[in-house]
């Protein structure tokens, strides 16, 4: 519609900004917006129009997770320390989309430095599932999950270090796509846990995922973990086909944690894909048992690393206490959240001298063992699939006082941060009219045969691209 | 009361000399306002990410191949966390552990008495400079970052420490200093900060195995502080062993006028610094042929320098010193005796005038010898003493009149040769020109004559002088000796 003229980016940026100002307040995705700035790069993007510079993104608007570093645009990681900071510079994905054309709405909710799977760990407020506002839309990337399923963004980027992208996605019933470790540049983002995190898609189906995808990924100089042949090409995406392909189903992954809907649907989709020709077999990686354990010494050990530059001298208002010390702890006590500072403290105890090798070391192991299985896994079938959350969409303030059930919730996920191969998830049903995500994880480096396969098995489930009944 | 017998581990910091720091590609310089050479990066800004300077590493590899040491083929950074308001992430990416550093156990020889010592290097490795707290002139304190992400080496000696003296422990600076200057790695200004020393020192009781309470001593900024400062800090522990107390383990700061050490911290319990490998950084792999690359294209060092010169030219152990302690007087050297000078006159021209004529100018020696200091280079080449010494050494120029020409020469930039033929300055070696010259000193000096004549034989001296002012300081001096020598028999 852009592109034939019927409409004009402005207008398709003012229409989703005046949705936000009047739908936002009951789902709560979005921290910033700044209305001058969407309609100047929507004003942008028209010229690239109608320049016939367009690609195939121009114009379309896109909500970032606030943890993406935004030029000129606060950057809160949803933290009272980051409160007022505005970086002074864009993320490598930021310059990407705004080369593009894409027109940024403004900066969505999170869990506090992404640590969470309910987006209840924001300090500023929670977000809420727009099939029900009742209920959470996942964590850590919550608001921009939420805001594609409210139809308040066409797309959006998240973060995904345990599953914060593939786990919203799933409670929201909309796609979302950790890419390979490496193929999306992380400058910019706001580290968690460096050698988990990726940025990468939400959209409403694969095709919308993967062209964003395309626009995102790429090798980046600036980050010495990004991968030489990083861009990843859409151009194969809707040539596959599911006959004749083999996929994993990991048991460890459909024992005892499930929920009865969760499972349901799950062998629904296997059912369904069985008779589109996709041949299951079913196999075991006793290493998935570990995963939660192993990533909650991992993560929080990076953790406590990278977010100790948050000590009073240059972000947030500084507590006055004695001494240097005194005033880090003083600050860091008020404006770090409870799971934060939960967080930094497992995390620094997991480095410390005289545990390292107990706790940080043998998570190494574990997790390289694991790494290991699941690339085994990959010589002999095309793709592992698996539910992406055990759970449908819990209800706010519900597992709030459970921390542990929500840390668990993340066993699906975590493998995929573990070993740096791509994931993605899409809806494949609903249980008590509740989204159900399945998801498909692929080899590092298969970013391309996994969005062709996405797709393919996208077309075979009717449930997959369902919108919820709202305004 | 017992002899005691220090110990002093020597920490070195060395800031490179790369164009950019470490992980950004902020320029590195000395001084400037605060806060104008830095980035995202260096500060430290949520969500940046390093990217390793290649040629801080070569630099880092070419130091420890040229300290012996051995190059951990694999390699990898790490974070060493801890709060500092200096301090941009909160933690410093550094290296850790006994074999993965960079260049590790090592050594590096010194001179020591008469001979050598060689001095064991435990590591050599890369990491980030922090910025710098200043007081403000408004009151508070403000942190510059220019300094911050600037590549840092760190050369730690081995333990147990073989330094044992406080000249010691000056001499192994002097040589690590005279190494990366040579390398052309640092700039070796320690009153800048651009190299740092932090010994380590102890005391025991010579009839002690076991090495006794450490203390590290900051703030050191010139050879002199740190002979001082270990000297002083030897002297206070053992005062403090002699009087029944025992040493506290301490960071202890120089101060330079009172020339004593003062209490900055008190280390009683080991700091933990949490390291593990940045996970922001892929781990460096190093092929054996990249580093005997860089074997084979080390420079001669200093003390390799000094042998040959002392062995093949048959300089003097100080003369050779002298040249080799600056690398651009070696070179100078070296290019002298490539244009054919011999050895021991170039380097005693070098040493004597020319070394007195650069510092009364304040000139330097080459081009390549300039500093930031706005220094004139001076006008005299190798190819310029090396034709004033063969003018000497052909008998065309008396030594006298050679070292007018140098004035000259130095001041003019004019070729020696040029001169003395400008001025008709060549000796006089006609002996009977030189024979009527004696005859007319001797009949003017009777008095000086019977002096001689009465044993008092150093009168010799005046009479020559004498003929030698008469011919303008042309005359060929010994031919005027031997002849003032016959006429008096």
């Amino acid at each position: 519609m852009l592109r034939a003229k019927q409409v004009s980016a402005r207008e398709v940026a003012q229409a989703h900004l005046d949705r936000i100002r009047h739908e936002d307040e009951k789902y709560g995705c979005f921290l910033t917006v700044d209305e001058p700035r969407t309609l100047a790069e929507a004003d942008h993007a028209q010229e690239l129009l109608d320049r016939g510079e367009a690609g195939p993104l121009t114009g379309i608007p896109i909500a970032i997770k606030d943890n993406i570093s935004t030029k000129g645009l606060r950057t809160t990681c949803a933290s009272r320390i980051l409160e007022n900071y505005v970086p002074p510079f864009d993320a490598t994905v930021m310059q990407q989309i705004s080369s593009q054309g894409l027109v940024t709405l403004g900066k969505t909710n999170l869990d506090e430095f992404a640590m969470g799977t309910s987006c209840e760990n924001s300090a500023f407020k929670p977000s809420r599932n727009p099939w029900d506002t009742s209920r959470s839309p996942g964590g850590s990337s919550g608001g921009s999950a939420a805001a594609v399923a409210a139809e308040l963004a066409p797309l959006s980027l998240g973060s995904d270090t345990g599953g914060s992208i593939r786990m919203p996605a799933s409670l929201c019933g909309i796609v979302g796509y950790k890419p390979t470790y490496g193929r999306v540049s992380r400058y910019g983002l706001v580290a968690f846990g460096s050698s988990l995190d990726q940025i990468g898609p939400f959209a409403r189906n694969v095709e919308d995922c993967a062209l964003l995808a395309e626009a995102i990924s790429g090798h980046d100089h600036r980050d010495s973990t990004s991968l030489q042949d990083a861009k990843i090409k859409v151009g194969g995406l809707k040539s596959g086909r599911l006959n004749g392909l083999k996929f994993a189903l990991p048991k460890e992954m459909f024992e005892g944690a499930l929920e009865p809907g969760v499972r349901q649907i799950m062998e629904e989709t296997v059912a369904t894909l069985t008779r589109e020709g996709v041949q299951f077999t079913e196999i075991s990686i006793p290493e998935i048992g570990l995963g939660v354990t192993t990533y909650y010494i991992i993560a929080p050990a990076e953790a406590s690393s990278n977010l100790a530059r948050f000590d009073g001298v240059r972000y947030g208002p500084r507590e006055e206490s004695q001494g240097h010390i005194g005033v880090v702890a003083a600050t860091r006590g008020r404006l770090f959240g409870h799971e934060v500072k939960a967080r930094i403290m497992i995390g620094t105890y997991a480095l410390s001298a005289g545990y390292y090798d107990a706790f940080y070391l043998k998570a190494q192991k574990v997790r390289a063992k694991m790494a290991a299985k699941f690339e085994q896994a990959f010589q002999d079938f095309d793709a592992v699939l698996t539910p992406a959350s055990p759970v449908v969409a819990f209800k706010l303030g519900e597992l709030s006082d459970d921390p542990l059930q929500l840390k668990l919730l993340d066993f699906c996920t975590i493998p995929a941060n573990m070993g740096g191969f791509p994931g993605i998830s899409l809806n494949a049903g609903f249980s008590d009219g509740l989204p159900v995500g399945v998801q498909l994880l692929a080899p590092v480096m298969g970013d391309e045969k996994l969005l062709q396969m996405a797709y393919s098995v996208e077309r075979a489930l009717p449930d997959a691209i369902r919108r919820p009944n709202m305004p | 009361m017992a002899n005691y017998i220090p110990s002093v581990g020597m920490e070195v910091h060395a800031e490179l000399l790369t164009h950019s720091k470490m992980f950004c590609r902020c320029p590195v310089a000395f001084g400037g306002e605060p806060n104008t050479r830095v980035c995202p990066v260096c500060m430290g800004l949520p969500g940046t990410l390093p990217v390793p300077n290649r040629s801080a590493i070569e630099m880092a590899l070419r130091t420890s191949l040229a300290l012996n040491c051995k190059i951990a083929y694999e390699s990898v950074f790490h974070r060493k966390n801890y709060f500092y308001p200096d301090l941009p992430k909160g933690y410093q990416v550094s290296q850790y552990g006994e074999t993965n550093p960079l260049g590790y156990h090592g050594w590096v020889e010194i001179p020591s008495g008469d001979g050598y010592q060689r001095v064991s290097i435990r590591r050599v490795h890369l990491e980030e400079d922090t910025g710098k707290l200043m007081h403000l002139p408004s009151g508070g304190s403000g942190v510059d970052y220019n300094r911050a992400g600037v590549p840092l080496m760190e050369i730690v000696t081995g333990f147990p420490p073989d330094i044992s003296t406080p000249d010691e422990s000056k001499e192994y600076l002097y040589q690590l200093r005279l190494i990366l200057l040579y390398l052309e790695v640092c700039d070796g200004k320690l009153e800048h900060g651009s190299m740092r020393c932090e010994p380590n020192i102890s005391v025991r009781p010579d009839d002690q195995s076991e090495l006794g309470t450490k203390t590290e001593l900051k703030n050191l900024n010139s050879f002199r502080s740190v002979q001082l400062g270990v000297q002083f800090e030897v002297r206070r522990q053992v005062a403090v062993l002699e009087g029944g107390g025992r040493v506290a383990q301490e960071t202890r700061g120089w101060n330079d006028t009172s020339e004593t050490s003062f209490l900055m911290r008190t280390k009683e319990t080991e700091q933990d610094y949490r390291y593990f490998a940045c996970p922001d950084l892929i781990p460096m792999h190093f092929t054996e042929e990249y580093i005997e690359g860089l074997r084979a294209e080390l420079p001669e060092l200093p003390l390799a320098k000094l042998r040959r010169y002392r062995d093949d030219y048959l300089l003097g152990e100080k003369d050779a010193r002298r040249l080799v302690e600056d690398r651009h007087w070696a070179e100078f050297f070296e290019e002298g005796i490539k244009l054919g000078g011999d050895p021991k006159l170039v380097c005693n021209w070098m040493i004597s005038d020319f070394a007195r004529l650069l510092n009364e100018t304040g000139q330097v020696i080459s081009e390549r010898a300039k500093d930031d200091d706005a220094h004139d280079v001076s006008k005299v080449t190798p190819a310029h003493i090396v034709d004033l010494v063969n003018l000497v050494s052909k008998g065309t120029i008396s030594g006298k009149t050679a070292k007018d020409i140098f004035d000259e020469m130095f001041k003019s930039g004019d070729f020696a040769s040029s001169l003395v033929e400008k001025k008709g300055a060549t000796q006089i070696s006609d002996s009977d020109q030189i024979l009527a010259w004696v005859r007319e000193a001797l009949a003017k000096n009777p008095d000086v004559v019977g002096k001689y004549k009465s044993g008092q034989t150093n009168v010799i001296g005046f009479l020559v002088g004498q003929v030698m002012k008469s011919s303008q300081g042309r005359a060929n001096a010994p031919m005027v000796q031997d002849l003032v020598k016959k006429e008096l028999e």
